[in-house]
């Protein structure tokens, strides 16, 4: 775990990500890296999380982000919800557990879960656009957005904003500025409970499988890790004290997964649509080869005259407008 | 003269109702017949610049191997912002061409044997069918399959508009539109080229948009009952006279 790692003090620090290590790229293809990093993992144990949003300031902080002065409206999410300037925001739900009447106060830190299969990166049409590094960091890189939203419906978790103001998509970036030079996420950092903690995947499976355990022994049998396999897994995980209904922490979904419209739409209705405008297209060049051109015959002409010649409803043509042809 | 000698022999009765405002039959030393007034000439190539305008943007944003296309609108910013505007000036424009066109597109009964006969359409055997007033069925697809299309497209494009409609729908609703736009969009470009192909593949078909005239062959070909009607009354009803032609065409 690097939470506790303290800056690297050596004046040139290499960089441990960057473009050669994108194994997705939108719109475009990449080639094979020659490295696989290690796949990395937030891991948010919702059960250790105090509502502090010491996460919240401190990624406004690190990414230099100006969210507007908000309006209290009586609950304490706050702002209402992600903004092109809030990339994590802390979602309070009051929930009753049936079983024993008690009010929970379930915290959910909410942001870019960083799926292995990312639905954004799949719908957006922009080259480049957004990236997926082979340790799992999927970004935006913002000079090739074009401010479509197609992001916003391919994302299962309803997580990208786009900016009124430049027409840009943001998120969580994970913080992969940090994570290139060997430091965790800004939340990580700043979380005074240690919920939000940062490592490889496999290190914070075996950690969530520990709090797990330790639930489980409190009482809570149904806890369990939120690693979703319908996006082929998550770089953002949740430990759940009720993980058997994750729609309970402020609507995350049961079973994310790509949408099967959003599957239809940048899968077979490509293909079906140029097949079929290529279709109409050959069907016109062969018809116009087997054919030939519809022509105007000289008898079309003579019946047309003979028809206008002396009818009621013809009028005489001034020879100096008369068209040749 | 004789009714046989105005309509031709075994000629259909015809009825001025095949005319449309703006229409006029001439005999010079060629038979010229006004199809198109300049105003629905206008109208029309505004239209079809949208259209294409829309379809090479629209496209560029469809796949990825089209994304290049951007670069004819100053880039993918530019091209996200603008495609929704043409779209706009589209649905109006259209509009225009839908109500000068709409009265003479209606489907008639005889539309239904032009289909049956589309392997003579095909053919360009055209004696074999029934005569055909201002538009054929094959007309009629086109003008009814692009009004509905289009409908479909400036709905489903402003729920899609991000700017400044895309927080009026849920997310689920959004995909659906993105999906339905899309193909509708392959459709209607299906029927464009449909369009432009039998425009292109009837010769001298062209002169009806550009000049807005053809010629009486043409005419005699093509659309005989609209040319008898024409023969036969000259005008519409509701039209005013000689006056009000332009001085170019009125001979005393």
């Amino acid at each position: 775990m690097t939470i506790n790692v303290n800056p690297p003090v050596a004046p040139d620090v290499e960089m441990q990500m960057g473009p050669q290590d994108y194994i997705r790229r939108s719109a475009s293809s990449v080639p094979e890296p020659t490295r696989q990093l290690e796949p990395v993992a937030k891991l948010i144990d919702v059960s250790k999380c105090i509502g502090c949003k010491a996460c919240q300031s401190a990624c406004l902080e690190w990414n230099d982000l100006h969210e507007e002065v908000g309006f209290n409206t009586g609950v304490y999410d706050n702002p209402h919800d992600l903004t092109p300037d809030t990339f994590t925001l802390m979602r309070f739900t009051e929930w009753v557990n049936p079983e024993t009447e008690n009010l929970e106060w379930l915290i959910r830190k909410d942001g870019c879960m960083h799926c292995a299969d990312p639905g954004c990166l799949k719908a957006c049409p922009a080259p480049g656009a957004i990236v997926q590094y082979s340790n799992g960091v999927v970004d935006f890189i913002h000079e090739n957005c074009i401010g479509c939203g197609y992001c916003v419906k391919g994302c299962p978790f309803d997580i990208p904003r786009i900016s009124k103001v430049d027409n840009r998509a943001y998120k969580c970036t994970l913080c992969s500025d940090r994570i290139a030079v060997g430091q965790g996420p800004a939340c990580a950092k700043a979380c005074p409970t240690k919920a939000i903690v940062f490592g490889t995947k496999e290190e914070m499976k075996a950690h969530a499988a520990e709090r797990i355990e330790d639930l489980k022994s409190r009482g809570y049998d149904k806890a369990g890790l939120y690693d979703p396999e319908g996006v082929g897994g998550t770089h953002v995980m949740y430990v759940l004290h009720h993980a058997d209904k994750p729609s309970i922490y402020a609507n995350l979904p049961d079973n994310p997964r790509i949408s099967p419209v959003v599957e239809a739409w940048k899968g077979v209705t490509r293909y079906a649509g140029f097949a079929v405008m290529g279709l109409a297209a050959v069907a016109g060049m062969l018809h116009m080869a087997v054919s030939g051109r519809n022509r105007v015959t000289v008898e079309d002409d003579e019946q047309a005259r003979r028809l206008a010649e002396n009818a009621p409803g013809a009028e005489p043509l001034d020879p100096g407008k008369e068209p040749l042809s | 003269m004789t009714d046989s000698t105005l309509r031709g022999h075994n000629a259909p009765a015809v009825s001025k109702d095949e005319i449309d405002s703006g229409d006029r039959l001439y005999v010079g030393r060629e038979v010229v017949v006004d199809r198109y007034t300049r105003w629905a000439r206008l109208n029309h190539w505004v239209t079809a610049i949208c259209l294409i305008l829309l379809a090479l943007s629209g496209l560029a944003l469809f796949h990825p191997s089209l994304f290049w296309l951007t670069a004819l609108f100053g880039g993918g910013q530019w091209t996200r912002a603008i495609h929704p505007w043409i779209g706009v000036v589209l649905f109006f424009s259209f509009t225009g061409l839908f109500i000068r066109f709409f009265r003479l597109n209606l489907p008639r009964r005889d539309d239904a044997q032009w289909a049956a006969h589309i392997g003579d359409v095909l053919k360009g055997d055209e004696e074999k069918l029934p005569e055909v007033g201002k538009y054929n069925a094959g007309q009629k697809f086109v003008f009814w399959a692009m009004s509905v299309l289009i409908v479909i497209l400036i709905a489903t494009g402003l729920m899609i508009w991000q700017r400044y409609f895309a927080q009026y729908l849920t997310i689920p609703q959004a995909r659906v539109a993105v999906l339905v736009h899309s193909m509708a969009a392959i459709a209607i470009i299906c029927v464009w080229i449909i369009h432009v192909y039998a425009a292109f593949w009837v010769a001298d078909t062209l002169r009806a948009m550009t000049r807005g005239n053809v010629s009486g062959g043409w005419a005699w070909r093509h659309h005989r009952k609209w040319l008898r009607a024409l023969a036969a009354y000259g005008k519409r009803d509701d039209e005013t006279p000689a006056a009000k032609r332009p001085a170019g065409k009125r001979q005393v």
